[in-house]
């Protein structure tokens, strides 16, 4: 077991990047929708838009990444252990004795719960916002790309039920980055990328280790 | 002239070319003007402004006649008619032309609804209606002498009133209950004004004929509903001459537009009218080849996208322009009429005389009319509308108890030749035959026994009685009076783009479009009960990380 490099330098740039970009999104995009006013709501369309670009160049580049290093492969769907860190979760962490069921390692960092989740977040929470969204940019279009068909009333609602999702799952994430032992050790090792490594026997998958502490 | 100066675009226009040529006619002054012109920009929009438009009495020299050398015109003329028929001598189909349009018959076929409208047909909320009133509403008919229906005769070619549209000296005015004539002899109006209207020299007006100009179209379409400012209220006097802010086209100082610059004619018949509303014109530019041979609408000259920005283009297919650059009407310092209360006419004072009250400048009760509110600046009403506006005609059922519409819009959200328009909204009590439930005409002007302003002193049966009978409608005997509105598209009165409606106007909790349902708009807070059930679940996410956060805490002091 070794403190290895568990989030690669893009991976973290990735992340908080787009944590940043959603936050901004989320203020904005609430006060288009109608549920406060921050901005000003010409101010607020204009700064959602060119924050939407942003997230949707670093998703593109994000996407080569996963495809390129495999590191896709992470979220695959899995129901091993799920039964037992779902137990851990509503009763085990309450004890400080019993331990995480769970042992991330370099190829398999996530556990069946958080894949689930972010594999939610990347293949249907998203894609509804970039789909609905760009389609709410494009609304003069509609008629020439044979969309005519759509209105602006269920558009919305869709990208703003997206909206309300991602929200949900925003605030559980980052709820769930703080159940580390210790709380921060989560959110220390998204910071810095080091994590422990429970993979054994095994050649560390990047060439960089330090010691456990 | 090759700058790129606003003013560059002005010289384009029909109204302005003459500019180049009267330059030329003015000598070595003018010449040196010229060479202004060439050189900067700046200095070219201050010569612009200086020059007399093309509509004052120089107008003569920019054309290929000069009408003050004409022997026909060399007068003397004793009235109108005799003017019309000098003029026919040379423009043999004038009159024949003018004799076709809605201006001349106050009658409009609507090639769609097949409703009989124009001036002699419709009902209004402001005098009511033209029949049995002809002397001071044809006032500003297009010709001479409707002083009743049964007489009057409309295939006259000498009855067509040329100088009120083609007048360029401004001295030419129809006698406000002259039937279309202006005053032969000094006279008083309104009667013991103290007032007194001079005869217009004919001879010199018919010598200095020009093309039609804001004033001329202006001396009738401003003064609608009997007074300055009261029917439109975006059209009133401050349009003669507006400032840029009032209006960006139609500026004196700016592009100078003249009402046919965007109302166009042929055969002198003119575009644009009410009765046939065009709400969206996607047709765009007109070019030869590509128009529809009117102007008239926003689009003709800028598109459907005619926005930098691509987001404000978004709005095209469901906004009107108006609806942005109009953001007030009755602008220019005048206030119009919103409210007409006719129920309230007739009162006399101690002395048992008629009377009026005044409240600053605008009368706000008179015995012959009742009671009036006047707005300036007023934030125009909403509506979706597709250019189809059925009214209200004197043969149609009404439903007392409610408002009863003068006209009715057509269009909705789901219509896609709808639009958001702005509207004047006028309002108010008219009579109305609580038997038969029709609107009521009344005989207002008049000396006779029957007429409300006349000898039949506010007597509202025998106007109503006169009235009703001219249009051949049977009236009960019994009168009361109904609530009505009467929705007026709003269309003048463009302010320049940077004081277009901000996106906030309309995207806010409750802003202007507030009460416009059935579609989606983003920014007022539609689709309320989504925020209410998803903030709530938002909520309870937190509540339930909170509560785990706690048991976590609790877990972690046990153990210790």
């Amino acid at each position: 077991m070794a403190r290895e490099v568990m989030f690669t330098r893009f991976e973290r740039l990735w992340h908080w990047t787009q944590a940043l970009i959603i936050v901004g999104l989320a203020i904005t995009g609430f006060e288009v929708f109608g549920s406060w006013t921050v901005f000003g709501y010409e101010t607020a369309t204009e700064v959602h838009q060119i924050l939407a670009w942003l997230l949707l160049g670093l998703w593109a580049l994000a996407m080569f990444w996963h495809m390129t290093t495999g590191e896709w492969r992470q979220y695959i769907p899995t129901f091993r252990n799920m039964g037992a860190v779902m137990r851990y979760y509503t009763a085990g962490i309450f004890d400080p004795s019993i331990e995480h069921p769970y042992k991330p390692t370099r190829k398999a960092k996530h556990n069946p719960m958080q894949r689930l989740a972010y594999l939610g977040f990347l293949v249907v929470i998203m894609p509804v916002l970039w789909i609905t969204g760009l389609l709410y940019m494009f609304y003069n279009g509609w008629e020439a790309l044979g969309l005519g068909f759509l209105s602006l009333g269920a558009v919305a609602l869709v990208h703003v039920m997206a909206a309300f999702a991602l929200v949900i799952f925003f605030i559980g994430h980052v709820y769930m980055g703080f159940t580390g032992r210790p709380a921060t050790a989560y959110v220390k090792a998204m910071i810095t990328g080091y994590g422990h490594d429970h993979s054994e026997g095994e050649t560390p998958s990047t060439g960089r280790t330090r010691p456990a502490e | 002239m090759v700058h790129s100066d606003p003013g560059d675009r002005a010289m384009i226009t029909r109204t302005q070319r003459p500019g180049l040529g009267r330059l030329a006619a003015a000598g070595l002054t003018a010449m040196s003007l010229a060479v202004l012109v060439w050189t900067t920009p700046a200095a070219a929009a201050d010569v612009m402004a200086q020059l007399p438009s093309a509509t004052t009495a120089t107008a003569s020299k920019t054309t290929t006649a000069d009408h003050s050398k004409f022997k026909e015109l060399e007068g003397p003329f004793a009235t109108g008619p005799e003017v019309t028929e000098a003029c026919l001598e040379c423009h043999t189909e004038a009159a024949d032309h003018i004799q076709q349009t809605t201006h001349w018959t106050w009658a409009f076929d609507h090639p769609v609804t097949g409703q009989d409208l124009g001036k002699r047909n419709v009902v209004n909320n402001f005098c009511v209606a033209t029949a049995t009133n002809w002397p001071r509403c044809t006032s500003c008919h297009i010709g001479y002498g409707w002083t009743d229906d049964k007489t009057f005769d409309f295939a006259a070619e000498r009855n067509v009133d040329c100088l009120v549209c083609h007048d360029t000296t401004g001295n030419y005015k129809k006698f406000p209950t002259g039937a279309g004539h202006p005053t032969y002899e000094p006279k008083e109006f309104p009667p013991k004004s103290g007032n007194v209207w001079q005869p217009p020299d004919l001879v010199k007006i018919a010598q200095n004929v020009g093309p039609t100009s804001r004033e001329t179209c202006g001396a009738c379409h401003f003064y609608g509903g009997g007074g300055d400012a009261v029917k439109h209220g975006d059209l009133d006097s401050t349009m003669a001459r507006p400032s840029k802010a009032l209006d960006v086209h139609m500026a004196p100082d700016g592009l100078n537009f003249q009402c046919s610059t965007c109302h166009t004619t042929g055969s002198h018949e003119v575009t644009g009218s009410r009765y046939v509303t065009k709400a969206v014109d996607r047709l765009g530019i007109d070019v030869p080849g590509h128009t529809d041979d009117t102007r008239a609408t926003c689009e003709s000259c800028h598109a459907m996208t005619p926005h930098e920005e691509a987001k404000l283009n978004d709005h095209t297919d469901v906004v009107a322009c108006t609806t942005c650059h109009v953001p007030e009407f009755a602008r220019g310092g005048k206030a119009t009429k919103m409210w007409w209360d006719w129920s309230t006419a007739g009162k006399l004072n101690e002395e048992g005389k008629p009377f009026t009250v005044k409240e600053g400048a605008d009368v706000i009760y008179d015995t012959k009319k009742g009671d009036f509110l006047w707005e300036a600046n007023v934030v125009p009403e909403y509506r979706w509308f597709n250019g189809a506006i059925e009214y209200t005609l004197i043969d149609d059922t009404i439903d007392p108890s409610g408002v009863v519409p003068i006209n009715t819009l057509g269009g909705g959200p789901d219509d896609p030749d709808s639009r958001i328009w702005p509207f004047k909204v006028m309002r108010g009590k008219q009579p109305y035959d609580s038997v038969n439930n029709v609107l009521a005409v009344p005989h207002l002007f008049g000396k006779d026994e029957s007429a409300f302003w006349g000898a039949g002193k506010f007597d509202w049966i025998k106007a109503i009685e006169a009235g009703m009978q001219a249009r051949n409608v049977d009236f009960s005997g019994e009168y009361d009076f109904v609530e009505t509105t009467y929705h007026w598209p709003i269309v003048h009165m463009v302010a320049p783009k940077d004081e277009a409606l901000e996106c906030e106007a309309c995207h806010a909790e409750n802003g202007r479009l507030a009460n416009l349902g059935g579609f989606y708009m983003p920014g007022r807070g539609d689709f309320g009960w989504l925020n209410t059930l998803g903030w709530s679940l938002a909520g309870l996410t937190l509540i339930g990380v909170i509560v785990h956060a706690l048991l976590r805490v609790v877990g972690a002091s046990r153990r210790k």
